[in-house]
């Protein structure tokens, strides 16, 4: 099974990202070799769609699943749709959060914020 | 003629402004252009209203004459495509309609629906022209209804006063272009200069002439009398801070059409600003 994280660090003892769409890096983990890679995230300065250009990143890295603190509903729509499941994050290291998971710990991330897309207004 | 009116947040006097601008000036044409936001109308409540629905491009898949090379994700800017279960999906809210997506299609799968995004609408006050632009909410982007806004009133020859969105994104790129004038309104704090130096930019960017109202003037310092005064920028014209005004104002009612000295303040205002676009005109002719 492959796990993708929002990264700050290439570290896997390093806190989650707090931010989906505009995370650095994405670690994907694979529970089979226990090994981790983390891929640059070329989403995170996307003038605007961030969001599903991150999710399209995870979801051509064939994750199965994505441990995050959030996520907005168009990024939502991109994970669900390739039938990815979305995990809330716990404020611990990443590979302390890939733990938690496979004790069956982690709790299916059910709200996903509004996107602020769109250029104009304020 | 256009006269735009801006500020670097809302609640700073716009809407106050060219709403008074547009009724102490004799049958002129009010446009709100405040599409997310417009409360122009809670003002002069126009009548015989016509509304037009203003709608966009969206990229529409074939499915079956897509090849899944990805061209077109790749190309898009505003990430409005994505690639999953095998095929193209279209993000509407967040397309721009750039047609770009179509163009480099290798297999002419894509082509385009329209989709409405929000409408203008344009009514009658008294011998005032009002014109409001209501985006949808959720849309990606308010440009659209005001270039409508701004086509519609195109062969108008009146007296036309914009009041356009907050802030110095696109949109207010869009609601300036053709002005003849713009008039920035400020308030007297170093965040209202803050605000000032932005919409500041933006007119000399575009290259229009403008001047500074200062609004809720009290006494004392006033940062954004100083940034006009270091900046060599001229002051048009000043609104007190006054419990007066802002009752009149939230009483969605018309200051000078309520009060003497409020009559006289915009009238002021409103030759001074005739006369700077007059001077300009010499100055290029
Ligand atoms: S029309 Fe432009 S913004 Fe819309 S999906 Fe196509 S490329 Fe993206
Ligand atoms: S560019 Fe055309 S053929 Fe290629 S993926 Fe997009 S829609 Fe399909």
């Amino acid at each position: 099974m492959r796990i993708a994280i929002p990264a700050n660090e290439k570290n896997m003892e390093d806190l989650v990202c707090p931010s989906f769409g505009r995370a650095p890096y994405f670690l994907i983990y694979d529970t089979q070799s226990s090994e981790g890679v983390f891929l640059e995230n070329t989403a995170a300065s996307s003038q605007g769609g961030a969001g599903i250009k991150a999710a399209q990143i995870v979801v051509d890295n064939k994750a199965d699943v994505l441990i995050t603190p959030r996520c907005g509903t168009q990024a939502a729509e991109v994970i669900n749709a390739a039938g990815i499941k979305v995990y809330k994050s716990q404020n611990i290291s990443m590979i302390d959060n890939i733990k938690a998971f496979e004790k069956n710990e982690l709790a299916a991330l059910e709200n996903f914020h509004a996107g602020f897309h769109g250029h104009g207004g304020n | 003629m256009r006269i735009a009116v801006l500020s670097g947040k809302g609640g700073t006097g716009k809407t106050l402004v060219s709403v008074n601008l547009a009724t102490i000036a004799n049958s002129s044409t009010y446009i709100d252009c405040d599409v997310e936001e417009p409360n122009g109308h809670l003002f002069f409540k126009p009548k015989e209203i016509e509304k037009k629905n203003v709608s966009v491009k969206i990229p529409v898949i074939d499915d079956d004459k897509c090849i899944k090379c990805r061209k077109c994700i790749d190309f898009c800017k505003f990430n409005a495509l994505a690639f999953v279960n095998n095929k193209v999906k279209v993000f509407e809210d967040i397309c721009h309609s750039c047609g770009g997506c179509q163009l480099i299609c290798p297999t002419k799968a894509i082509t385009e629906k329209d989709k409405i995004v929000g409408e203008v609408q344009i009514g009658k006050f008294k011998d005032i022209d009002v014109y409001t632009g209501l985006l949808d909410t959720g849309k990606a982007s308010g440009s659209p209804i005001i270039k409508k806004l701004l086509e519609e009133n195109i062969n108008n020859d009146k007296l036309t006063f914009i009041d356009c969105p907050p802030g110095s994104a696109c949109i207010v790129m869009e609601s300036i272009k053709d002005a003849d004038y713009c008039v920035l309104v400020a308030e007297p704090s170093i965040f209202g200069a803050h605000n000032l130096k932005m919409v500041y930019e933006l007119v000399t960017l575009f290259e229009k002439p403008f001047g500074v109202v200062l609004n809720k003037v009290v006494e004392g310092e006033n940062p954004s009398e100083v940034f006009c005064i270091e900046n060599n920028i001229k002051i048009i014209g000043k609104i007190p801070f006054d419990k007066k005004l802002g009752t009149i104002n939230s009483n969605a009612l018309i200051v000078v059409d309520e009060d003497e000295q409020y009559s006289q303040i915009f009238s002021t205002l409103l030759e001074t600003i005739l006369k700077e676009v007059e001077h300009e005109t010499i100055i290029n002719s």
